[in-house]
């Protein structure tokens, strides 16, 4: 069973690493490499954003380029680079001394504790000035989440960075990674003249034999697994996997609903978690089942877990919703349908106190099931405050369906609000 | 130099007029007082005498010589002087001519034409002690490095010369006459003993100047206002020691520091005086007379300040002599006389500290009349200076004997030195020179660092050096040589690379330049504003038209300036450029408000020997304030009368004084307005060739699609060069095997393309499915409800209608909020905060029409 623990890990950390489906990107691979390579080699200056939706392989790829440019010696003793990340580094305050900080510069100011802001960047330009094209080691700048370095206030810094990278100072690359596809308008006009327009799309271009082919290599053991007959089991497996037409729809209805290949390692995660020493092999029915888990509506959930008195209410307000179109209505609005039912239709139902119906209903409002239109003010009174329901009339009928015990009349008073009449 | 300014000082003649020009309504006069009003002082100086000049930067005053003192008609006092130069004031790039290091102590000579030689005398901040050298010698080791300066070579501006005799015996003269002016504060020195013998020279500089140093030692430790109070304490002090000497011996038991060697002293001084003089009398036939002198000064004991001087500079040259005795005749004991002056000094210390009751009886009786007593001084002193050429004769069999005793007096000063610290009751520069200690008692002349520069104006002060500018490491292997011809044109097309001339700008070039040579030569100020969209060439002009001034002005073809450069965009805050400015036209590190203050004063005050200033203001409209008092204050700076100030403000809006300055701002700013073109396609056509040079790595046609594309778009030279970079790049991938090509026209399309295609297309044709039924449920909804906006639930409806027409699986609500949720991050959609679930309002971020283009050719 250890065995089985260690290979599990290992699938854990194959999946998180996701070098392997690079391969389709080659071209914006090639892109990146020798623009960072000309940076390193030549000392040529640049500017480039790596632009794609999120799950797209962006920091991946610039990691795999880093990776490959260390393997280069001239390159791994000239290259200095400064990671910068959008989240963390919020205004250009931060993001200066965290570059100070990364480029060791801190160090030449001896004891000195950082001083303003002003002089942090006088500081640093003053340092990226002073060097020249050819004598100098290049910096690579990586701005991750760049489009919120956007928002800093006047783009100081990137009017800084593309200045100089467009000037003959220390040579510097900025790579920027962004999701977000308008990047370009958000810079301002002096900020985008600046900046060379390199833009190095991301783009999920695959079809669904490549997704399948990944999937594949995703789920494959490597050659340097310890126990080989297994792997060798374990690995024709699943080559003959996508063969099953349900696996094969599992992964069709997947990469229809999403290409982000971050889904199919969570999904693949959940599939392989259920593997143990008695089910060795990964098959067709962990993917439905996984399948299955990945796809759950979250509220319809929470509606799994009412009360019937909540079910009931929440009936009431989808009727409502019905009658009204989509208005907001009020408790006392849900009471009185609730009563309606109660008196005409029930005979299971036991008529609660309306205390009672207020507590179900509050319960209903802690939920997030449905929500004050304005926030509740201390003058209102509670049973007149105007709500939303946040749920759509197939959650609550799918709900509904896999409610267990519930009463036929109240499946009934679901199905039509006129069918008591 | 705050205080200074706190004190009212006035400024009056000294003597009579020499002559008067009636013509010009002038009288000559040949010297001034400085009365300081609070501390009741009085400084003298005359002719010939070197000054300190207030200078621009408060830290760093000039030196100069006082050559004419008159009075014009309009009862304005005024000076002419003959400059020095300080190692700072001479250019960053001419100080390597000087091939050798420069004390701070050190100036040149200047005959740089084109600095204005008459300076208004309120100027004046005191008297100091210059001293010519020849080229080879050292400074003399000296602890006073407050007054002192040494004058070696001449400046003109282009390079340095060795003095001329005549300018070196002229300087030594007025050195000479500097050494008997009785009132000038450094009237001390015998300075007559600079013998032609060199090496001789320098040591009998290094010891006699010694006593000197004491004295201003003791002064410097008063404020400048203060000096005088120290003269006259230690003048009261010297009638003191030289009537009772008992007397002095009982104040000393009173001191608080006191050496063994010290009790030595009090008698024995005199003694050694009077040894001394018994000596030279033979030598010299008015030895007498100068004993007559004494005599004369131990009868009056309230004296004048300016008695008292003389009666200082007398005991001086007294005490000189006795060094010369020593040396020439008591080599043996050196030690001794060493001791002595020591214990003296001791004394020095502790009769000023406890006979600060003597001094206001000294200044109000006045009984000898100055002048005479001055031409006293005058004849003793010349007398001295014949009797020390002699004895400079005999010396010379000594030399060894010498240099070994005024090697000992330097070590015993510097101690001194340290005691005077310890012991000085002052507290106003105390911190400095106890700092200063330990480095100037060092042999080697290391000059001091870490002054508080307001109170001691040391021109040269190194800045701390913490402040040093770091850099980014250097590479470990070279940049590789461009290898191919694609890469050598690249490299040429980089933005970075700056061109020999700037095409396509030469009207603007000239206009510019033409503005500012003008009021270069004019010596006045003005503004020009300067404007264009991005990428069309403003900052480049400008900087070419300042390197071609700077190359005229080192040509002399124009008068020099100072060029400075601020970016709105690097400052972090508007305020900013007043401490951007101030450091770097003074080296100065402030606040910002004490930077406006200081920058307000140096433009509109008039200022001696100040060069015009060239301000640069790149990126305009972000000093722009919500009171705009940094523009204003920006553009009201030239119009002052003595700015110098000519400021080339550049922005991107044409229109930028109409719309954001206040009428008064704009005003100012006046109506020189430039506006830069976007390029036509023929200039980018002309700047791409020019940049490749007859290169052969672009056809024409090449090029000329990509002037006129980007001429169609912006006419932006950056975006122009981008793509013929992109463009090489990927010439050379797509020719990665064959044999090496030229850029051509499908290489231009596809990096056109590349920069310049709309990426939303591109997203919709790559989205998932779902995602892309999702895009035309939302065109649906649309249709539907007339309304180009809706909500998620009315989306997720018509989603499923749509799945259920193409048969497919319909997602479920979670789905659906991933989904939109997805579209919003590439902003496809926009997308309110997503707590509202599924009544959150959605729009399309792009037009409905390039929807259902994306979407039509599935």
């Amino acid at each position: 069973s250890s065995q089985i623990v260690t290979k599990t890990n290992a699938f854990a950390t194959r999946m998180l690493s996701g070098l392997k489906f690079l391969t389709y990107c080659c071209c914006q691979y090639r892109h990146l490499l020798e623009l960072l390579k000309r940076t390193t080699v030549h000392g040529e200056s640049n500017s480039a954003l790596v632009i794609g939706p999120r799950g797209s392989g962006k920091t991946a790829l610039l990691n795999w380029v880093l990776k490959e440019l260390r393997k280069m010696k001239q390159v791994r003793e000239n290259l200095l680079e400064v990671h910068l990340n959008g989240l963390l580094q919020t205004n250009d305050k931060v993001a200066l001394k965290e570059i100070t900080r990364q480029l060791q510069l801190e160090n030449v100011i001896g004891d000195k504790v950082f001083g303003s802001f002003a002089e942090n960047l006088a500081f640093l330009l003053e340092a990226l000035r002073k060097g020249d094209r050819t004598s100098s080691c290049p910096v690579l700048f990586i701005l991750d989440e760049f489009d919120l370095f956007v928002h800093h206030k006047n783009q100081t810094l990137l009017y800084n960075l593309f200045d100089i990278s467009q000037s003959a100072q220390t040579p510097v690359t900025v790579i920027g990674l962004t999701c977000r596809q308008d990047i370009l308008e958000l810079l301002e006009k002096r900020v985008k003249s600046r900046f060379s327009h390199r833009q190095i799309y991301l783009m999920n271009s695959f079809d669904f034999k490549q997704y399948i082919r990944i999937f594949k290599e995703q789920l494959s053991l490597p050659a340097e697994f310890p126990d080989e007959s297994f792997a060798q089991r374990w690995n024709n497996n699943v080559q003959r996997l996508p063969e099953d037409k349900t696996v094969q729809d599992t992964l069709q209805n997947l990469f229809h609903y999403t290409k982000d290949l971050r889904s199919l390692h969570l999904l693949l995660m959940l599939a392989v978690s259920n593997v143990t020493v008695h089910h060795p092999l990964i098959t067709a029915s962990d993917l439905q089942e996984a399948s299955r888990q990945h796809r759950m509506d979250s509220r319809a959930n929470i509606v799994h877990g009412l009360s019937v008195l909540e079910i009931c209410l929440i009936i009431a307000m989808k009727h409502l919703n019905d009658v009204y179109e989509g208005e907001p209505f009020n408790f006392q609005m849900v009471y009185n349908e609730f009563q309606k039912f109660i008196q005409r239709k029930a005979h299971s139902m036991y008529n609660f106190e309306k205390p009672v119906v207020m507590k179900a209903f509050e319960h209903l409002l802690q939920l997030e099931l449905v929500k004050p239109i304005e926030r509740p003010s201390v003058r209102a009174q509670r049973e007149y405050l105007l709500m939303n329901l946040l749920l759509d009339n197939n959650q609550i009928m799918d709900a509904l369906q896999a409610y267990p015990n519930c009463p036929t009349d109240v499946k009934q008073w679901a199905a039509s609000s006129l069918s008591w009449l | 130099m705050n205080t200074r300014q706190q004190n009212k000082i006035t400024y009056s003649w000294y003597g009579k007029p020499m002559s008067s020009d009636r013509k010009l309504r002038t009288s000559q006069y040949k010297g001034i007082l400085i009365t300081s009003e609070r501390s009741r002082t009085e400084t003298c100086i005359q002719l010939g005498n070197f000054i300190l000049v207030e200078g621009e930067n408060a830290d760093q005053p000039f030196v100069a010589q006082l050559l004419d003192l008159y009075e014009d008609g309009a009862q304005q006092k005024h000076a002419v002087v003959q400059w020095f130069s300080h190692i700072t004031e001479i250019p960053q790039n001419k100080r390597k001519l000087l091939k050798r290091e420069i004390s701070p102590q050190e100036v040149f000579f200047d005959q740089v034409p084109g600095y204005d030689t008459d300076i208004a005398v309120e100027t004046i901040i005191k008297s100091i002690m210059v001293i010519p050298l020849r080229l080879g010698e050292e400074l003399p080791v000296m602890l006073n490095k407050e007054q002192t300066f040494y004058v070696k070579q001449s400046w003109d501006g282009k390079c340095f010369k060795a003095l001329s005799p005549d300018t070196f015996s002229k300087l030594k003269e007025a050195r000479k006459k500097e050494g008997g002016i009785p009132n000038s504060s450094n009237s001390l020195i015998p300075s007559d003993i600079i013998s032609p013998l060199k090496k001789e020279t320098e040591n009998v500089v290094r010891s006699t100047t010694k006593p000197k140093n004491v004295e201003l030692e003791i002064e410097s430790k008063h404020s400048a206002s203060k000096s005088s109070l120290a003269k006259e304490r230690h003048s009261q002090r010297v009638a003191n020691d030289v009537k009772t000497p008992t007397a002095r011996k009982k104040l000393q038991l009173n001191s608080p520091i006191r050496s063994p060697k010290g009790r030595l002293l009090g008698s024995e001084v005199l003694e050694l005086l009077d040894d001394l003089c018994d000596a030279v009398a033979p030598l010299e036939p008015s030895a007498t007379k100068r004993r007559v002198k004494f005599t004369g000064i131990l009868g009056s004991p309230p004296k004048i300040p300016c008695a008292n001087e003389k009666s200082k500079s007398v005991l001086d040259t007294a005490e000189d002599w006795q060094r010369f005795k020593d040396t020439i005749q008591l080599s043996p004991h050196s030690k001794v006389s060493d001791s002595n002056e020591k214990a003296k000094n001791l004394n020095v210390k502790d009769d000023t500290i406890s006979l600060i009751g003597y001094q206001k009886r000294c200044s109000q009786s006045p009984v000898l009349s100055p002048c005479s007593r001055r031409i006293c001084v005058q004849k003793t002193n010349t007398r001295i200076a014949e009797q020390v050429s002699i004895l400079n004769a005999l010396e010379l069999n000594q030399e060894e004997d010498f240099l070994s005793s005024s090697d000992s007096s330097y070590s015993s000063s510097s101690e001194e030195e340290k005691d005077d610290v310890l012991c000085t009751p002052e507290k106003k520069t105390k911190s400095s020179r106890t700092l200063s200690t330990p480095k100037s008692s060092r042999k080697s002349s290391v000059h001091t660092p870490a002054k508080t520069p307001k109170k001691t104006p040391l021109p040269g002060t190194p800045k701390t050096p913490r402040n040093a500018t770091p850099e980014i490491p250097r590479r470990n292997h070279a940049a590789q040589k461009p290898a191919s011809i694609l890469e050598e044109a690249r490299l040429r097309l980089h933005v970075s690379a700056i061109p020999e001339s700037l095409p396509c700008r030469e009207e603007e070039f000239q206009d510019i330049y033409n503005f500012v040579e003008s009021k270069l030569i004019d010596g006045t100020g003005g503004c020009m504003y300067i404007s264009g969209v991005p990428g069309t060439g403003k900052t480049a002009t400008v900087h070419e038209v300042i390197s071609c001034l700077q190359q005229a002005a080192e040509n002399d073809e124009l008068p020099s300036f100072q060029f400075v450069e601020i970016n709105g965009m690097k400052l972090t805050d508007p305020h900013q450029a007043y401490v951007q400015i101030l450091e770097l036209l003074t080296g100065q590190k402030v606040t910002a408000t004490h930077a406006a203050v200081l920058l307000a004063k140096l433009f509109n005050t008039p200022g001696p020997k100040r060069k015009t200033t060239v301000l640069v203001v790149d990126e305009l409209d972000l000093l722009w304030t919500r009171k705009q008092n940094v523009m204003y204050n920006l553009f009201d700076w030239p119009t002052q009368k003595h700015s110098k100030l000519i400021i080339l403000a550049i922005a991107n809006t044409m229109d930028l004084p109409e719309r954001i300055m206040m009428n008064r701002v704009a005003s100012r700013l006046g109506l020189t307005r430039m506006s830069f073109q976007p390029y036509t396609y023929k200039q980018l056509q002309q700047i791409i060739s020019s940049r490749l040079n007859g290169m052969k790595a672009f056809e024409e046609d090449a090029i000329q699609l990509v002037s006129r594309k980007v001429a169609a778009l912006s006419g932006d030279a950056r975006r122009c060069l981008d793509i013929c970079r992109r463009a090489t790049e990927i010439c050379e991938f797509a020719s990665q095997k064959r044999t090496p090509e030229i850029v051509r026209m499908a290489h231009i399309t596809e990096a056109i393309d590349e920069m310049f295609s709309s990426p939303y297309i591109n997203a919709i044709r790559n989205a998932s499915l779902h995602e892309q039924i999702f895009l035309k449920a939302i065109l649906a909804e649309f249709r539907r409800a007339g309304v180009e906006e809706a909500t998620v639930q009315q989306v997720y409806h018509q989603h499923i209608a749509l799945c259920r027409i193409e048969g497919m699986q319909s997602p479920t609500i979670s789905e659906i909020m991933a989904i939109c949720s997805r579209l919003g991050a590439c902003r496809l959609l926009l997308v309110e905060s997503s707590n509202k679930y599924l009544h959150m309002q959605v729009r399309l971020n792009i037009s409905q029409d390039d929807v259902m283009y994306a979407l039509k050719d599935e």
